[in-house]
């Protein structure tokens, strides 16, 4: 490989707005000069047949060498169904819906605020007044029906923002296929349950 | 005992059986061979995963083992799907050719020299004739027809391309192929492939004709269409090539004779280049160890079979072709003039 390329010494000869030097005119020297940022592509000579041939081996022993260094290290699939990939805390999966800790009363009281705020339309709540006798939820009126469509959830998460009481959060479950379109309407009392973690979370710097 | 009788034969034979003990060997020969090829099927997928940084099949069977078999019940169970375009006779029989010039190329490959067995002597190879790389050279010659065939007769413009590029690359290849060996042949004196294996008992093959390897292995990836060679099949470009249009039990019979050639063209450089059953450094191991031999070498080649296609990406056509005639030829055919000269020059 030859060493003395003349591009490079061409670049310097070219300063901006130089007349056209006729001792430098063996180095070809442009006439507009491109400037200082721009890239020059250099290109070594194309090799010979036998240099071509035995670059085109050595390039092939590298490659298998390359091939061979993945071949003894350990895979890094995640056997999913047995395994599963950590979420991060703030990840948007299935919605809960959520009791005060101490009295177990409802936190939501069926303002409907989530379901405005739903682009997708899929929360349906039908809200019902507490009464002494059943007393359902901390507020004035409580959720009698409260239901997600998660079929047409488009988990954005805009629910849990609009809600005023933090009745409703996104869990971090996101295992929801089924065989039917009917088991994906989730109820309120689905919504309530202890849930199921079966999702694991990220740690801090993970 | 020894019926050695060679007249009225054809090709004249090292060794004669008798016929029964002949016929328990090609089926012993037939079984092993059958055996081998899901244990290379799940090899190659497993090995692929591991150079890719993957499991691999891990779910049927422990570790996956019963994957191939699963395959294989798969393809046998599904529909045998015919297109309206395709020729029916020749579509059903290209399958056919594959498998069975590879089968037939199989026999050849010596696991063991003439062998005592319960006092009666037997040979670890299903023929030991005297025109052994001729034999290959003829079935590796017609199973191109089970490809080409395969592809004009599906009636479909992707298989013929595969078809018509299957049959380039194989007669361009075959040539160097052909004239790597030949350098082994000067060398040992004979055309029979255990007597090559016996020349070898100096030195294998593989230290002076160590060009004559590399160009045979090269040569060897394009015969059984393997990558970086794998222009007929191209899945990218072809869809499948000339099996675009198999289904079922016909497509398995292309897997199965793809797999059984990759054994086949292993077991032939275990015989010519790295000694068949001998062990380096004089080791004379008991004669049944030497099938085991012969089959952890063959592996070894099979093993760099499945190495390079994880490595290397599929040759553009014209790259094959500049490839096959302009470097592979030319170093063939310098490798077998150096060999006579040298052959000539030193007896």
């Amino acid at each position: 490989m030859s060493d003395e390329s003349p591009q490079p010494q061409s670049s310097e000869a070219a300063a901006p707005a130089a007349p056209p030097a006729p001792a430098t005119a063996a180095l070809e020297v442009t006439a507009w000069s491109p400037g200082e940022d721009v890239i020059e592509v250099q290109r070594t000579p194309a090799p010979g047949p036998v240099r071509g041939t035995w670059r085109t081996f050595r390039e092939t022993l590298r490659g298998l060498m390359t091939t061979f260094g993945r071949f003894h290290e350990t895979p890094v699939t995640v056997q999913y169904p047995e395994e599963k990939t950590a979420v991060y805390p703030r990840f948007r999966g299935r919605h809960k819906l959520h009791r005060f800790e101490d009295t177990h009363l409802e936190k939501c009281v069926g303002c409907s605020l989530c379901a405005a705020a739903c682009p997708a339309d899929c929360i349906r709540v039908v809200a019902a007044e507490n009464t002494p006798e059943n007393r359902v939820s901390a507020g004035e009126r409580y959720a009698a029906v409260y239901e997600i469509n998660l079929s047409r959830c488009i988990f954005c998460g805009y629910c849990e923002v609009a809600c005023p009481f933090d009745a409703i959060t996104m869990g971090h479950d996101y295992e929801l296929s089924d065989y039917d379109r009917t088991d994906l309407i989730f109820t309120k009392e689905m919504l309530l349950a202890e849930p199921i973690e079966r999702t694991p979370l990220r740690n801090e710097g993970e | 005992m020894s019926a050695a009788s060679p007249a009225g034969v054809l090709a004249i034979v090292g060794y004669y059986e008798e016929w029964w003990i002949q016929v328990l060997k090609a089926l012993i020969i037939f079984a092993v061979g059958l055996q081998l090829v899901p244990v290379v099927l799940l090899a190659e997928r497993k090995l692929l995963g591991r150079f890719q940084s993957r499991y691999g099949p891990n779910r049927v069977g422990p570790y996956g083992a019963l994957q191939p078999l699963a395959d294989i019940l798969k393809l046998l169970t599904k529909e045998q799907f015919r297109p309206s375009t395709s020729v029916g006779v020749l579509f059903a029989l290209a399958p056919l050719i594959s498998i069975v010039t590879a089968v037939a190329a199989f026999a050849l490959i010596p696991f063991g020299n003439v062998q005592n067995i319960f006092g009666t002597p037997v040979g670890l190879y299903g023929l030991d004739v005297s025109i052994g790389p001729l034999y290959l050279f003829a079935f590796g010659a017609v199973a191109f027809y089970g490809i080409m065939l395969g592809g004009w007769s599906s009636g479909s413009k992707y298989s013929f391309l595969g078809a018509m590029r299957g049959a380039a690359q194989l007669i361009s290849y075959e040539v160097s192929q052909g004239l790597a060996l030949v350098g082994v042949i000067i060398t040992a004196q004979t055309l029979s492939l255990t007597g090559i294996v016996e020349a070898q008992k100096g030195m294998w093959y593989i230290v002076p004709q160590l060009f004559g390897f590399l160009i045979f292995l090269t040569a060897s990836f394009a015969e059984t269409n393997r990558a970086p060679f794998d222009l007929t099949e191209a899945d990218a470009e072809l869809v499948g090539g000339y099996n675009t249009e198999f289904g079922g039990g016909r497509f398995a019979s292309y897997y199965f004779a793809e797999y059984l050639n990759v054994l086949v063209v292993s077991g032939i450089v275990t015989t010519v280049f790295l000694g068949g059953w001998l062990m380096p450094f004089g080791i004379h191991p008991p004669g049944w160890v030497d099938p085991i031999i012969v089959l952890a070498k063959m592996s070894l080649i099979t093993f760099l079979f499945i190495w390079a296609r994880a490595t290397l990406p599929r040759l553009r056509y014209d790259q094959l072709m500049s490839f096959g005639w302009k470097v592979l030829l030319p170093l063939a055919t310098l490798n077998a003039l150096v060999t006579a000269v040298l052959v000539v020059a030193t007896h």
